[in-house]
């Protein structure tokens, strides 16, 4: 009984430290982005508009929220709660530092690819639920741009697995103690790093809201809250994708000097950083170009690592 | 220019049906034809003859029920003027045919040119001229429950003269009502193969479209089956408004024609005006209307090249553009003291010289940008996401773009190098050093591109300006410069009662007919003036490039994705005031 109250506890605790670092982050991404871009992003709310989160937050929350004449109130409502759920949940086993984790699950690495592949549910339901055609085109392609992506999401990341022998994060952890995956399996890093991008459904794979022709797609109709919750289950699977890759390829909580969290917090933050660096510099490829490119140039290259992976892996331990 | 040998052959091939031949004050040959002789003229002149005139630059009426002056011209209620021009040549011809004033009646042009479609839609919308030919005549810039045809003389000129306008809430839903994107209104399909399509209300307040301006989609999943563009939202009237301010007042709504073009708007008005006007603008005003004309370029090409970017999905380029922006507005505040809308140039020359320290602003921008542009290369035009957005998207060649009557970057990029400051210099332009850039195959990225060499070969025409800046007036010495130079209005009586007359009623410009051509930022934009002898224009027509270019849509859309709609649309790069004028 006292063991579930201190992981309830604990939970709630990590959630609202998480939802901190999504607002945090949502500022950084803003200050990052006005420095690329020569002008000066939020900095009036605030020490250097730290807390312009915080009045977004409370204008978000504020604000009027109501679906769209013809819509399915239900299901709209529904989407965006879907959307930042496994998320959360997702965190639930990532490894901060040694020991340092929720639940030490043995398959930790598939139970998060399931919770993330579950978001496209949230964004199909909520095109579909706002009864406006844009939506629905934002649904479609996000639908196209999943099933693509989860394909070899899951295959890259397979020769890590691999390599470390097991599916607990905590294992894969310590299976880099010498040497990081990033060194044995750059073809594996680049193409997790390419579908995490997408899976987070940031630009350059940002087609199911694609402001640009689409208006936001998916996210058209939505306001208020249920709109801050779909954001900031993005921001949030920003944050997951960061984490999980610095768990596979990058080490993890391993590092010189500092405590092994600190490592683990300044690693995710810099492939954050990165994510932001990414949507600076790059247009947007088109919906067909972007299915082209997974099925038929990633896929096949995802396949090739993991073989090639496979016939070493088989050959030293034959010898 | 050669165009005197067509006279001669149309008199030859048309005998009688060629009515008469008008004396203007431009060098264009006007003709009067019969009315039914029309498209047998035309289909002659774009098909029969050697080196054909393939473009129809303009087709508009005119209203002859109140105007005094018409010596030598057959009689005529409305006339319909058609502007042909010939790249062969480099040679325009104008047509006239002249019609019943109560129910003019004129043969539609559409079957021969394809883009007179909307030529004729604005000359049924404005002056209820009905087209025999044509399927049907709705309306185009206004809206589709409008009543009259406001360009008539008989119609109100301000909203005092009719009675006062209420919006009340059945109007309201029925306006709304009828801007429902209905397929059958538009002649949309609404099935392909025996799938349903999807129909999409593109606009008009979309980011996409870059102003208010709808394109009405049938799609087939995220594949365009057919595109209906949507035009009207954002007219003024600027040609009513015409003929109701002076000739001087006018000015500063020729800025806002194209709101990007800024000064570049007014140079195709007052060279209309100054050729009816017998003027010769002095040299120094020449030079520095062409050196802020060339501002205007670039700045409008550096939006355009921010939002092309931007259009393709890259979030930063735009960003850095504006910052040059400012530094070229900086320098475009110096010299007019304004920023989008200087109203700078007058009749006669400017309203002001130059500022004291102007040549070291112009030099400092001068030596920011090219490094800039240089780097914009890496992140645009060089990108690989950006040239598979772009190449090959929205492709067409000369000759659609000529049927089409397509001008500006957008021809030059099928190969075209036709540039009026080249083909037609004006205002010394036959004394700059700079090159036509063009490009091969007509889609997006070469538009792109085509668009980006002018910007440095802008930058070539802006140093050339600023080394060679001549001395001397600023305002040509002629009694219909407005105003006069005001250091001698004080001094003698003449100059007293020209600046009396030139700002309390306006200057009477003499009659007569001229137009105004100037290669601004989209293309060619042409002024047809008449003067009735009045301080107003009798008729003011002005020809805008983007027009044309958005009924293109309708040609080139189909086959495409709605990722690419957007590519072509920024690509085209219009301005609804622009179009709707």
């Amino acid at each position: 009984m006292i063991g579930m109250l201190i992981t309830a506890t604990i939970s709630v605790t990590m959630i609202m430290v998480l939802l901190v670092v999504a607002g945090t982050f949502t500022w950084v991404e803003r200050r990052l982005l006005a420095f690329v871009q020569e002008r000066l992003g939020p900095n009036r709310v605030g020490p250097f508009g730290f807390l312009q989160w915080v009045a977004d937050t409370v204008k978000i929350l504020t604000k009027e929220d109501r679906p769209p004449p013809g819509a399915d109130p239900g299901a709209y409502y529904l989407a965006p709660a879907v959307g930042a759920t496994p998320i959360l949940a997702g965190f639930g086993v990532v490894v901060f530092g040694d020991g340092l984790t929720l639940a030490a699950v043995d398959v930790g690495v598939m139970f998060l690819l399931g919770m993330m592949g579950l978001t496209v549910y949230a964004v199909v339901l909520g095109a579909w639920a706002s009864h406006s055609r844009y939506a629905l085109m934002g649904g479609m392609r996000a639908a196209a741009q999943m099933l693509a992506y989860e394909a070899f999401l899951g295959l890259s990341l397979m020769g890590v697995v691999m390599l470390a022998g097991s599916l607990s994060m905590t294992a894969i952890v310590e299976a880099q103690r010498d040497v990081w995956f990033v060194v044995l399996q750059p073809l594996g890093a680049a193409l997790f790093c390419i579908a995490g991008v997408a899976a987070a459904h940031r630009l350059p794979f940002d087609l199911p809201e694609s402001e640009n022709d689409l208006v936001a797609g998916y996210l058209t109709e939505y306001s208020g809250m249920s709109f801050g919750l779909f954001f900031l289950g993005e921001y949030l699977a920003v944050l997951l994708v960061s984490a999980l890759a610095v768990t596979l390829f990058f080490g993890g909580w391993h590092g010189p000097f500092l405590p092994g969290a600190v490592w683990f917090g300044l690693k995710t933050g810099v492939i954050a950083v990165v994510f932001v660096w990414i949507r600076a510099t790059l247009p947007r490829p088109r919906y067909d170009q972007l299915l082209n490119f997974a099925w038929k140039i990633a896929l096949p290259l995802a396949l090739l690592n993991l073989l090639l992976t496979g016939v070493i892996v088989v050959a030293r331990s034959a010898s | 220019m050669s165009a005197a040998g067509v006279v001669s052959d149309l008199r030859a091939r048309f005998g009688p049906a060629v009515l008469a031949e008008q004396v203007t004050r431009d060098s264009f040959p006007t003709l009067w034809i019969a009315t039914d002789a029309a498209p047998a003229v035309h289909r002659f002149l774009k098909h029969e003859i050697e080196q054909p005139f393939r473009m129809l630059a303009d087709l508009w009426a005119i209203d002859e029920t109140a105007r005094q002056h018409r010596d030598g011209q057959p009689p005529s209620g409305v006339t319909v003027a058609s502007h042909l021009i010939s790249h062969d040549r480099n040679a325009d011809i104008r047509l006239k045919v002249p019609l019943e004033a109560d129910y003019p009646r004129a043969q539609s042009i559409a079957g021969v040119f394809p883009n007179a479609e909307w030529y004729e839609r604005e000359a049924f919308d404005m002056f209820g001229v009905e087209f025999v030919g044509r399927p049907h005549h709705l309306r185009i810039l206004l809206p589709p429950g409008w009543e009259g045809h406001p360009m008539r003389k008989d119609q109100p000129g301000r909203a005092t003269e009719r009675a006062p306008f209420n919006m009340t809430a059945a109007l309201f839903d029925a306006k709304e009502h009828a801007l429902a994107a209905n397929p059958q209104a538009f002649g949309l399909p609404t099935q392909r193969d025996g799938v349903e399509l999807m129909i999409l209300n593109y606009g008009p307040h979309s980011m996409a479209t870059h102003g208010v301006f709808r394109v009405v989609l049938a799609l087939d999943g995220e594949e365009i089956v057919a595109a209906r563009p949507d035009i009207g939202f954002h007219h003024r009237g600027a040609e009513k408004m015409a003929e109701r301010q002076n000739w001087h007042s006018f000015l500063p709504y020729t800025d806002r024609v194209d709101y990007l073009g800024g000064v570049m708007g007014e140079l195709p008005y007052l060279q209309a005006v100054e050729k009816l006007c017998g003027i010769t603008v002095p040299d120094r005003a020449m030079m520095v209307r062409v050196m802020l004309s060339e501002f205007f370029r670039i700045m409008n090409h550096l939006l355009f090249y921010g939002t092309m970017a931007q259009d393709t999905g890259a979030m930063s380029p735009v960003f850095y553009m504006f910052t040059d922006r400012e530094h070229a507005y900086r320098v475009i505040e110096a010299i007019t003291g304004a920023r989008m809308h200087p109203c700078f140039f007058r009749i006669g020359g400017l309203s002001m010289d130059l500022p004291v320290g102007w040549e070291q602003m112009v030099r400092d921008f001068l030596d920011w940008m090219p490094s800039r542009l240089d780097d914009y290369d890496g992140m645009v035009l060089r990108n690989e996401i950006f040239r598979a957005r772009t190449v090959g998207v929205a492709e067409y060649d000369t000759a659609v773009a000529l049927d089409w009557g397509v001008t500006g970057p957008g021809l030059r990029a099928t190969g075209l190098g036709w540039d009026l400051r080249k083909a037609r210099p004006y205002c010394g332009f036959e004394n700059f050093e700079f090159d036509v850039p063009v490009g091969v195959r007509g889609d997006c990225f070469d538009r792109t591109k085509v668009r980006v060499e002018e910007m440095r070969q802008s930058l070539r025409i802006i140093r050339q300006c600023v080394d060679n800046m001549p001395a001397g007036p600023i305002k040509a010495d002629h009694p219909l410069t407005t105003p006069p130079p005001r250091e001698r209005m004080l001094h003698d009586i003449e100059s007293m009662i020209h600046h009396f007359v030139g700002t309390s009623w306006g200057p009477v410009v003499p009659v007569g007919e001229a137009t105004g051509q100037v290669e601004t930022v989209r293309g060619l934009t042409q002024f047809s003036l008449i003067s009735d002898g009045e301080t107003a224009s009798y008729r003011t027509r002005i020809r805008t490039p983007s027009f044309p270019h958005l009924q293109m849509i309708s040609a080139v859309a189909p086959g495409m994705m709605v990722a690419d709609l957007v590519a072509y649309l920024g690509s085209i790069d219009y301005v609804m005031s622009d179009v709707d004028r």
